[in-house]
């Protein structure tokens, strides 16, 4: 049962990776290319996933579309984990300090904003697009990855290897890079897998409302918002880039559980 | 005591700091609002007008003051796009917004709760199988296009609820609520899912504890065990998680209300950001955040009183 979960989250997400890679060099169509005579054809031999109101082809524009989820995602994810591990670290090795309690308050207060909030204050302002939903989602990402690197760093602080670094007269900054960090290595890698693909859900839900990739970038929320009203006319203008949303989460959800199986033994106890 | 005033104390700087950065972000760091709000093709004369109605001359520090100090009394100030009291746009939007929260919150726990005892008690049976696939995929789903599809099957194919739209609570509780039906249960659903996987592992901790072990020696049937005792053990982390997800669903709700075209806050924030009308974001962002920060608060509280162990 866990292999088979395993199994499939991996070829999930490498098929989404090899739709992404793969578009960069070829798509079955020009996704920028307007054929109205084209447009709502359902799936068939010329285009298998059929095609859009404009007729573009679907498929071409999914794989285009990946690129945009896995950057928005993969980038959201590097903020995170840029920010997040340093302020984490950091808290932990002042545990109880000043700057322990400077940094959880800074989290409470990043906490308080949803991911959608973060995107509709910096959109309201600074206009829509692909750069400022990562940097929302990245916002979001922050107190998340600060939160577990401070957790996991303060259990590993007492432990002895760290103890002798400190005999051997390392300060907490080297300490903290040198010693604690590589411990919290197979944490970080589990975590952003569940980030990247929760990154890759909100990328479609700012995209669906305006505030994600515009024009004329495919993205697989965009697809979705467009497809809202002629879903009565030409379901599978919804359904596929729909799919494309859950087959990626998934997939990284499952490649998310085995990797924490994987590389986390404690947790391998029966759950 | 002590454990709820500090809180309430860290609850009041946050909101502090946040409103600072709302306003910050919003007013100061684009440089000219009135000019924004304009556009560019307006006259300077708008523009100065403009500004000295939304009292640009004065410094921000001023300005964010007034604001939140009309804020604490209900006083949003005025839509500059509507030419109308903020609060009242508000208070017309919350009576969709959050009754449909609630009913999502609901609906999550409704079929979360058998989910998860379902899973847990028949655990690597079919039922937890089958169980913990559908979580798998409750999460996965953007629940945008899970309404779709409910548009699409019953709204559409099977016409038992509206598409969209709301009749407002004037025309009697009934039709209003089925509009939210739909709604309702796509915002459920992914968080039925989290519910229900906390819920399971949960039980599955207190199942292994040795008191379980000692309520089965004395010859108490495994139903009994599980209802008497187990459940109400396992419920603290889920009740948590219950109480944060009322924030997550008054966040999606802004998405969801998109969807079906409901007049909620949602609707309200993108109309005000399509129409540049910053005072309008700045408020309702505002009092989201508020919404988020007190219920985690409650939730806080209700912790600490249910496990005296966290009142550090």
């Amino acid at each position: 049962m866990r292999r088979t979960a395993a199994a499939i989250g991996v070829f999930l997400v490498a098929l989404l990776v090899v739709m992404a890679l793969l578009s960069l060099v070829w798509t079955p169509y020009d996704v920028t290319r307007l054929a109205i005579p084209d447009k709502l054809q359902t799936p068939g031999a010329a285009h298998w996933l059929g095609t859009d109101h404009f007729g573009r082809d679907i498929l071409s524009m999914l794989m285009v579309g990946a690129r945009t989820s896995i950057s928005v995602a993969l980038i959201a994810v590097g903020i995170g984990l840029g920010a997040g591990v340093p302020l984490g670290l950091l808290a932990a090795s002042g545990a109880g300090g000043w700057i322990d309690e400077a940094v959880m308050r800074f989290n409470d207060l990043v906490f308080a904003f949803p991911a959608l909030v973060i995107a509709i204050l910096i959109t309201a302002v600074y206009g829509p697009g692909a750069v400022n939903a990562m940097i929302a989602i990245g916002i979001f990402n922050v107190p998340v990855f600060a939160r577990l690197t401070r957790g996991a760093a303060l259990a590993l602080w007492p432990r002895e290897f760290v103890l002798a670094a400190r005999v051997a007269g390392k300060g907490s900054l080297r300490i903290s890079v040198e010693h604690i960090l590589p411990n919290l290595s197979n944490l970080l890698i589990v975590q952003s897998t569940i980030q990247f693909s929760l990154g890759i859900l909100a990328e479609a839900g700012l995209s669906y409302v305006g505030l994600g990739a515009q024009p004329p970038i495919p993205s697989w929320g965009r697809m979705l918002a467009e497809s809202q009203t002629l879903i009565t006319l030409s379901p599978h203008v919804a359904i596929f880039p729909g799919l494309a949303i859950v087959v990626s989460v998934l997939g990284l959800n499952l490649l998310g559980d085995t990797l924490r199986d994987k590389l986390d033994p404690r947790l391998t106890h029966e759950r | 005591m002590i454990f709820a005033l500090k809180r309430l104390v860290a609850l009041a700087v946050t909101l502090m700091v946040a409103s600072v950065l709302v306003f910050f972000v919003v007013e100061v760091v684009p440089g000219d609002p009135a000019a924004y709000m304009l556009g560019l093709n307006a006259a300077p004369d708008t523009v100065s007008a403009l500004r000295s109605e939304l009292g640009l001359d004065r410094t921000g520090f001023a300005r964010w003051f007034e604001w939140i100090s009309g804020m604490l009394v209900g006083d949003f100030g005025v839509s500059y796009t509507y030419r109308t009291e903020i609060s009242t746009m508000v208070l017309d939007r919350v009576v969709v917004s959050l009754p449909l929260a609630i009913y999502a919150l609901l609906l999550a726990v409704v079929i979360a709760f058998p989910a998860g005892v379902l899973a847990a008690s028949h655990r690597r049976g079919v039922g937890d199988t089958a169980v913990m696939g559908f979580t798998q995929i409750g999460v996965a789903i953007p629940n945008f296009w899970f309404a779709m599809l409910l548009v699409l099957v019953f709204a559409i194919h099977w016409r038992w609820f509206p598409s969209g739209g709301f009749p407002g609570w004037s025309g009697g509780a009934f039709d209003a609520l089925k509009a939210l039906t739909l709604p309702a249960i796509a915002l459920a659903l992914p968080q039925a899912a989290i519910l229900a996987r906390v819920l399971r592992s949960s039980l599955l901790d207190t199942l292994g504890q040795d008191y379980i072990r000692t309520a089965r020696a004395k010859g108490l049937s495994p139903r009994a065990t599980l209802w008497k005792h187990a459940l109400r053990n396992a419920m603290i982390p889920v009740l948590t998680i219950v109480g944060l997800q009322f924030s997550f669903l008054l966040a999606g709700a802004i998405i969801i209300e998109n969807v079906f075209y409901l007049p909620g806050l949602g609707r309200l924030i993108f109309q005000a950001i399509s129409s540049r009308d910053l005072v309008v974001v700045e408020s309702v962002v505002m009092l989201l955040v508020f919404a988020v920060v007190v219920v985690t608060f409650v939730v806080d509280l209700a912790y600490a009183w249910i496990d005296p162990r966290l009142r550090r």
